[in-house]
């Protein structure tokens, strides 16, 4: 499960740090072990799935799997359209809830492929989803009218 | 003097060999052929072959529902039940009505606060009911070792009564800050544990009974943790009421006992209401049963009850004193030979001066669900997380630690493999400190 990949962004995460401008902030725990994420983003243009993500910025208490995961979400999702970047997040998660029986596509999750593994033990597929899921609630606020 | 025997010197002794025979589970392997090390008893513990016999001979030659109906079945479930309270009433020290069957620990000490809940609200409350009455400028004392069980309770408690809660803190060490006492004229209830289950620690019961007794507050006992591993004695240690588990005592799960003094259980409104503890029922309002089944409504679990009671004859023949002499034995290699590693650091007392079998710690660099991943891999099953005590975390400024806790079955040199698992856990993260 420990793939180079994880433990170099887990050593040296990409993109964190909390930045400003941003439209909505929020925070998820991990009630079992006590892991943390507090996740920004920043949007711009467009309505809907149109607009654009111009920052995802994060600071995290957690394993190496929830802060490694968080980072490369922070590789994929920033610079991409809502739309796409959803589209990335659902294969993601599709894939560590895929319990190893789902054949993830390189194309769209590049690094993130590197997290198939954790798919073969359940207990840690929430420390995979934690960041990914609060940039959802996240992006889902912002559009909402946001609430910093 | 403790309730908690002191161990006699090498008087103890048990047969390991012999006992990890009785659980088949200790004999598997996991990922990859790995023998199983099974260090989670403080979670859950595994059960002998004896208790699901005991379980399997019930269900297949007396089973029917107790305490009603005049069949040849019903007669036997329901003796084989009530025996089965009077051997676990002798386990720890109480009369046979003192003992209430619940679905477990958890569900014990929700009783007693809801049965003082029952006891604060409205009127037509029983005159008898009077004493559990709490309201605004009350106080509820509680530690903050405790696990979830013994305290979201009573914030709840407090929420509904309108009573505040108060609690003593931990010292460095991992003790009870006695120091610093919350207990006063205002105190009506005090909460604490028997062993902590992160720490390990055993508090003074006498001390804080002693305390408590002198304003007139009530305490309650979370006993989960002392009962699977050491002799206990309810009626020493003078506490009121008192909580633990079947399965954290080589029994089954679905099953929990409270224990509460005869005179208090019949004053304390029932939580739960329904079939079988009624005395009479009509349209207008009922009256209840006498204690113990005030508390027990609906069908009871049965088979659970009966398993229960094979595994305090299973650790009756034991020995209390061996089990304590013998986890003992296991908790002070652990902290030794893990305080011996460079980069561990023990989160509770570092030796075994009133202190129970679980094991606590942090490896420094390594997130604890890291470290567990290791150990697991190599076969090694240790709890991590808050372990349902989260403001304890708090108060030593950690997220989440690492568990390893024992039961009769373990040795000494599954305390070694989990020694050599660190090791490796920190050459695997490259965090082995020169």
């Amino acid at each position: 499960m420990y793939q180079e990949i994880i433990l170099d962004h887990y050593r040296n995460p990409h993109g964190r740090g909390l930045r400003d401008p941003f439209e909505a902030e929020v925070h998820h725990v991990n009630p079992t072990c006590g892991d943390e994420v507090t996740v920004r983003v920043h949007l711009s243009g467009g309505e809907g799935r149109d607009a654009k993500v111009e920052d995802l910025s994060y600071d995290a208490l957690g394993c190496s799997i929830s802060q490694a995961a968080t980072s490369v979400a922070y590789d994929l999702l920033v610079g991409h359209t809502v739309g796409e970047a959803f589209e990335t997040l659902d294969a993601y998660q599709e894939m560590v809830q895929g319990r190893g029986k789902v054949e993830p596509d390189e194309d769209v999750l590049d690094d993130a492929v590197a997290f198939a593994g954790v798919a073969a033990y359940p207990a840690r597929v929430k420390c995979a989803l934690l960041g990914w899921l609060a940039f959802k609630d996240a992006v889902a606020q912002a559009q909402a009218g946001g609430n910093p | 003097m403790t309730a908690l025997a002191p161990t006699a010197a090498g008087g103890a002794t048990l047969d390991v060999a012999k006992i990890r025979a009785d659980f088949p589970i200790l004999s598997r392997t996991v990922r990859d052929g790995k023998p199983l090390v099974y260090l989670d008893s403080g979670a859950t513990s595994q059960r002998p072959r004896q208790v699901l016999d005991a379980e399997r001979s019930f269900l297949e030659t007396s089973n029917a529902a107790v305490h009603r109906g005049a069949h040849a079945l019903a007669e036997e479930a329901t003796d084989a039940y009530e025996s089965a309270r009077e051997r676990i009433a002798a386990f720890v020290g109480a009369d046979v009505g003192e003992i209430v069957f619940t679905k477990n620990a958890t569900e014990g000490l929700n009783l007693v606060a809801y049965g003082m809940s029952n006891a604060s609200v409205g009127d037509g409350v029983e005159a008898a009911a009077e004493r559990f009455r709490l309201g605004p400028g009350d106080e509820i004392v509680t530690t903050e070792m405790e696990h979830h069980a013994n305290l979201v309770p009573w914030q709840e408690l407090c929420r509904r009564t309108g009573a505040t809660l108060r609690w003593f803190s931990v010292t460095r060490d991992g003790r009870l800050d006695l120091e610093n006492d919350p207990i006063t004229e205002r105190t009506k209830v005090v909460a604490f544990t028997h062993q902590s289950n992160v720490l390990g620690t055993v508090p003074p019961v006498e001390e804080l009974v002693r305390r408590a007794r002198a304003v007139g507050a009530y305490t309650v006992l979370d006993a989960c943790q002392s009962v699977p591993h050491a002799p206990v004695d309810l009626h020493a240690l003078g506490v009121d009421f008192a909580s633990f588990s079947g399965h954290k005592m080589l029994g089954p799960s679905g099953i929990g006992v409270l224990y509460g003094r005869r005179e208090l259980l019949e004053a304390l409104p029932p939580f739960l209401t329904g079939g079988s503890m009624i005395e009479l029922v009509r349209m207008e309002g009922s009256t209840y049963a006498p204690p113990p089944a005030r508390f027990e409504a609906g069908v009871p679990m049965t088979s659970q009850a009966i398993g229960l009671g094979s595994a305090v004859d299973y650790l009756s023949a034991i020995g209390m004193d061996a089990v304590k002499a013998h986890e003992n034995e296991l908790t002070g290699a652990a902290l030794v030979k893990l305080q011996d590693l460079p980069g561990v650091t023990i989160i509770g007392p570092r030796s075994t001066e009133a202190r129970g079998g679980a094991v606590a710690f942090e490896i420094e660099g390594i997130h604890p669900h890291d470290a567990s991943q290791v150990l697991d891999d190599s076969g090694i099953a240790v709890r991590v997380g808050h372990h349902c005590a989260w403001p304890l975390h708090r108060a030593f400024g950690v997220q989440s630690s690492i568990r390893a806790s024992f039961h009769v079955y373990n040795t000494l040199e599954e305390v070694d493999a989990l020694v050599a698992g660190v090791r490796r856990a920190q050459e695997f993260f490259g965090v082995v400190p020169s």
